[in-house]
């Protein structure tokens, strides 16, 4: 085997990008090409399939094989391209409307079935497209032109659904920490099932600066919790706020202070297979608490297209009927001679042919 | 022993009885006997509905003879009758002066309240005085077979279908060692199950020997067939199975996405059971997801079918536009029943052709193909699969719930005896471009993520020829033109509308899909009285077979029967203007049965 070698630049395609100027996605379609360039996987492998939104287009964005689909049926579509052929590196693009409101069945069956697919879920937590509606990851309260008056619903968080779903990879990522985007992309690329990557995105247009409590560069350092496996849940502009676990629940604490010593704070561990810290760690909200970011959950599971193959292959080894005609001539069949009486052809001769 | 041309037996009883394991035993006993057969299950949408009464009533008719069978038989010369409910269930599918075999102990007090008779003679309210009625106890007889097996009365009940069969089986002269050897290997893993059945099986049979005086006893010598190894197929096993050869044929992985539906799901079934010969298959969230994963696996260069019913493929409709716009290689099989809405889930129906034609939003043409007889569903799953791969196009293969679950034995085919599935695989990256076509027939190249060189987009946005997305007004209208001109094209692997009958006369039946055998049985039987009537039976909707028009100007008269409202008559009426269409529907979710048709088509002759 050669050693495959790419740039990002090998992933982009000639079509011009059409997305708003400064707008998140951007930022996120340079992750995405930067951490591909890095996997070693052959140019012509990689399958991106989208559905319908303002990220949707991303596929046109790229110089892969791509599938611009309906909406919402992104995921069903990836499932059936990882199954035709396990050997391609999937990629699904989405978007909060497209995998949480009108894809959120085959979002959740997705990640049930824990397919070897990797699914960017951009959110803006509005309808771009449709120019400004609320989502179902919008903000209780939130006003838009279809909730004059406010929204009187409460959103979907995605993490939440994954850990519902049985998950067994999610990360959160935001638009404009392209390293973080890219770091997370390579670890959904190499974990083996569906690896949900939430991207918190701003949209200039329709719901500028959703993400500003966050991503202020001035604060995010006491607002954004980056999470690294099997190092210490610390952060701010100290590095010395850190999460503890007390009474069966999260706890910002600041080391020095009340006895808190560095052995105090939790240590990541994405690979723990009960899910409750993570789910914990996917709450978590301002201003109480710092949002995470990075892997939160990485866990091996059976992963379904490989079960499929190997499910086959252990049915062909012992298998009794190896082809059609073996099929054909299975079971009960008879044989009838002519002796039966003269050869009718009025049923054959009154058809019409089949080919 | 009365020698008989053909028999209808429908076995009746609580869905709950066993009769359409009865009926299958019998129908394939007797197919191995070398008769012609053709068989109609006839069950209720519940699994189990209150037991004894009418509503719950199960039923399955079997037609056989020693000449060609096409039709499971209008009515049913014999019935098998569990309790009172399937006397008064199938007292309208009875043939004047028919046989009535009952289970006397289930003619009780209860049952016949159950079944809503009002009096103690529920062969008189039903009008069937005249029917000649076999009393028998089967309810205590197998009672009594079983007696020191040490088995609860629940099990022992569960074998009296066998009793019923075995008696069948004797006055119709049909040996036990297939159904035996079926439930040996069936309950090969419960030895008791398998000694009480066989125990209750031959108490039937030796029943009907013992009472030889009051029971008849008739024989069926089999038919003439064309020389050959035959089997028993119904028509989703056969659609199924016409998949995994055009698989093997083309040199490609079979997939199928799909969402258990009523009548289609025994295809899933059916292909799930094939791993051996690599089948994928793939039980998706909903009906969306069957059609979409799909379309991915076609994208991504396997043979891909999805398996749905009128429901099912009206929430496929989007999809399957994506697949017209993307224009991949898919297959959709429409199993027609009973609607609109979920209508009548068990029962059969044609109802869905003008939804397949023109059920989706824009301009979306696909070519659609119907399967006439079980068997046929065979070629028909294989030609879909083979119009589609070498056109780059979505095909519809119309079947119904008639053809899913009626069988008839097929003589089976040898793979060399089938035609070649080329691919269109692209071959040149050099050249290579996403919607660049061939000239002839405008289909475009398949290349698929792995291939190098290749790489490519397609989606549900209107594109240009490189495949990228594309607003210009004069693209979209060329683009939609070519749509529709790559699936007329396909009539160049159409063949020719064949006349059964005299190519010219008074009358051309005109009728499509699963209505064959009752439409040819119709125009053999009004022959036989010396009317000039014939049928032309369409297998190939859009594109229409060239001789079309040919074919009816040679005709007085045209009736076009379908179990519908006349979407065929009014597709017609576009494709072929300017001939005068007469209509037979029906829509009762029964098949038709051939005096119907036959006085239709009399009434016609006579105005």
């Amino acid at each position: 085997m050669t050693e495959i070698k790419h740039t990002a630049k090998d992933f982009k395609s000639e079509n011009e990008i059409r997305w708003c100027p400064g707008c998140g996605d951007f930022a996120i379609i340079n992750s995405v090409q930067r951490a591909m360039a890095e996997l070693g996987i052959s140019h012509e492998k990689f399958a991106v399939i989208s559905g319908i939104g303002c990220s949707s287009r991303f596929p046109y964005y790229m110089s892969t094989y791509g599938f611009h689909t309906i909406h919402g049926r992104a995921t069903a579509v990836a499932s059936g391209v990882k199954m035709a052929n396990p050997d391609l590196s999937v990629w699904v693009i989405t978007g909060d409307g497209d995998a949480m409101a009108i894809g959120g069945n085959h979002f959740i069956h997705l990640v049930r079935r824990n397919i070897d697919v990797n699914l960017v879920l951009f959110n803006n937590k509005i309808y771009g497209l449709t120019k400004g509606q609320y989502s179902p990851t919008s903000d209780r309260g939130f006003k838009t032109k279809t909730s004059p008056y406010g929204t009187i619903e409460d959103p979907f968080v995605p993490g939440q659904l994954v850990i519902g779903a049985r998950g067994t990879f999610f990360a959160r990522s935001i638009d404009n920490n392209v390293k973080l985007g890219q770091e997370i992309c390579i670890e959904a690329a190499r974990h083996q099932g569906t690896s949900v990557v939430e991207v918190l995105q701003n949209c200039m247009i329709y719901n500028n600066g959703v993400h500003d409590e966050i991503s202020d560069p001035a604060f995010r350092a006491d607002r954004q919790l980056i999470l690294k496996h099997g190092e210490p849940m610390l952060f701010g502009q100290e590095n010395n706020k850190g999460l503890t676990f007390e009474k069966g629940r999260l706890k910002v604490v600041t080391i020095g202070e009340n006895g808190v010593t560095r052995d105090d704070i939790l240590v990541h561990d994405a690979t723990e297979e009960d899910p409750s810290l993570h789910l914990a760690l996917i709450n978590m909200q301002l201003p109480d608490f710092p949002v995470a970011f990075g892997v939160i959950r990485r866990v091996p599971a059976p992963v379904y297209d490989q079960e499929l193959t190997q499910q086959i292959n252990l049915v062909q080894k012992n298998r009794k009927i190896s082809c059609m005609d073996e099929l054909l001539q299975s079971g009960n069949t008879w044989e009838v001679t002519a002796k039966n009486g003269a050869a009718d052809e009025s049923r054959k001769c009154n058809k019409n042919e089949y080919f | 022993m009365i020698e008989l041309e053909e028999v209808a037996i429908r076995f009746s009883g609580d869905s709950g009885d066993g009769m359409q394991l009865t009926g299958t035993l019998f129908s394939d006993t007797t197919a191995l006997m070398g008769n012609d057969i053709s068989t109609f299950p006839d069950y209720p949408s519940e699994i189990r509905a209150p037991q004894g009464t009418v509503g719950g009533v199960s039923g399955f008719q079997v037609q056989f003879g020693h000449k060609h069978v096409n039709t499971p038989g209008d009515y049913a010369h014999v019935l098998v009758a569990m309790n009172p409910a399937a006397v008064k269930a199938n007292a309208r599918f009875m043939n004047p002066g028919g046989t009535i075999i009952y289970d006397q102990d289930a003619f009780n007090e209860k049952n016949l309240r159950k079944a809503d008779f009002k009096t103690d003679d529920p062969f008189a309210e039903c009008k069937l005085e005249d029917y000649f009625k076999i009393p028998v106890p089967i309810t205590s007889l197998t009672q009594e077979a079983l007696k020191d097996m040490g088995l609860d009365n629940k099990s022992i009940l569960r074998s009296k279908n066998m009793f019923a069969l075995g008696l069948v089986c004797w006055i119709f002269d049909r040996p036990l060692d297939y159904i035996e050897e079926f439930i040996r290997s069936k309950f090969s893993k419960k030895p008791a199950v398998v000694e009480s059945n066989l125990k209750v099986l031959n108490a039937g049979y030796n029943y009907g020997m013992n009472m030889q005086h009051m029971t008849p006893r008739y024989i069926v010598n089999p038919a003439p067939i064309e020389p050959g190894i035959y089997r028993n197929i119904n028509g989703n096993h056969a659609t199924a199975w016409g998949f995994i050869a055009a698989a093997e044929k083309a040199g490609l992985e079979l997939f199928i996405g799909s969402y258990p539906i009523t009548p289609a799901t025994e295809i899933l079934q059916a292909l799930s059971e094939r791993k051996d010969l690599g089948v994928k298959s793939f039980q998706a969230e909903d009906e969306i997801a069957g059609i979409t994963s799909a379309i991915g696996a076609a994208f991504a260069g396997d043979l891909a079918i999805t398996t749905t019913s009128g429901p099912g493929f009206a929430l496929k409709s989007e999809a399957l536009g994506l697949a017209v716009m993307a224009e991949l290689p898919l297959v959709v099989v429409n199993v027609q029943r009973g609607g609109p809405s979920t209508g009548l889930p068990t029962k059969t129906e044609q109802s869905d052709l003008l939804q397949t034609l023109y059920g989706r939003n824009g301009e979306s043409p696909v070519v659609v193909v119907a399967a006439s007889t079980p068997s046929d569903c065979f070629w028909f799953a294989y030609k879909a699969a083979k119009i589609a791969l070498e056109r780059m196009v979505p095909v519809v293969l119309l079947t119904d719930g008639f053809l899913g679950n009626g069988s008839e034995p097929w003589k089976i085919p040898s793979m060399a005896e089938l035609p070649d599935i080329k691919p269109r695989i692209a071959k040149d990256p050099a050249t290579f471009k996403a919607y660049a076509r061939d000239s002839g027939i405008l289909a475009r190249e398949w290349a698929f993520p792995g291939m190098e060189g290749f790489q490519h987009r397609v989606g549900g946005l209107e594109k240009n020829i490189a495949g990228s997305v594309s607003h210009d007004p004069d693209n979209h209208q060329k683009n939609s033109e070519i749509r529709e001109e790559k699936v007329q094209r396909v009539v160049d692997m159409v063949p020719d509308l064949t006349v059964c009958g005299d190519e010219e006369g008074d009358v051309l039946i005109v009728g499509w899909g699963g209505t064959y055998g009752h439409l040819i049985s119709t125009v053999r039987e009004l022959r036989k009285e010396g009317k000039k009537v014939s049928l032309a039976h369409f297998n190939y909707i859009k594109p229409l077979p060239r001789n079309t028009r040919e074919v009816f100007a040679r005709f007085k008269k045209i009736i076009v029967c379908e179990l519908n409202m006349g979407q065929f008559a009014s597709y017609l009426r576009d494709k072929v203007p300017g001939v005068e269409y007469h209509q037979y529907n029906k829509l009762k979710g029964l098949p038709f049965t051939v005096k119907e048709l036959k006085e239709s088509v009399v009434k016609l002759l006579e105005e």
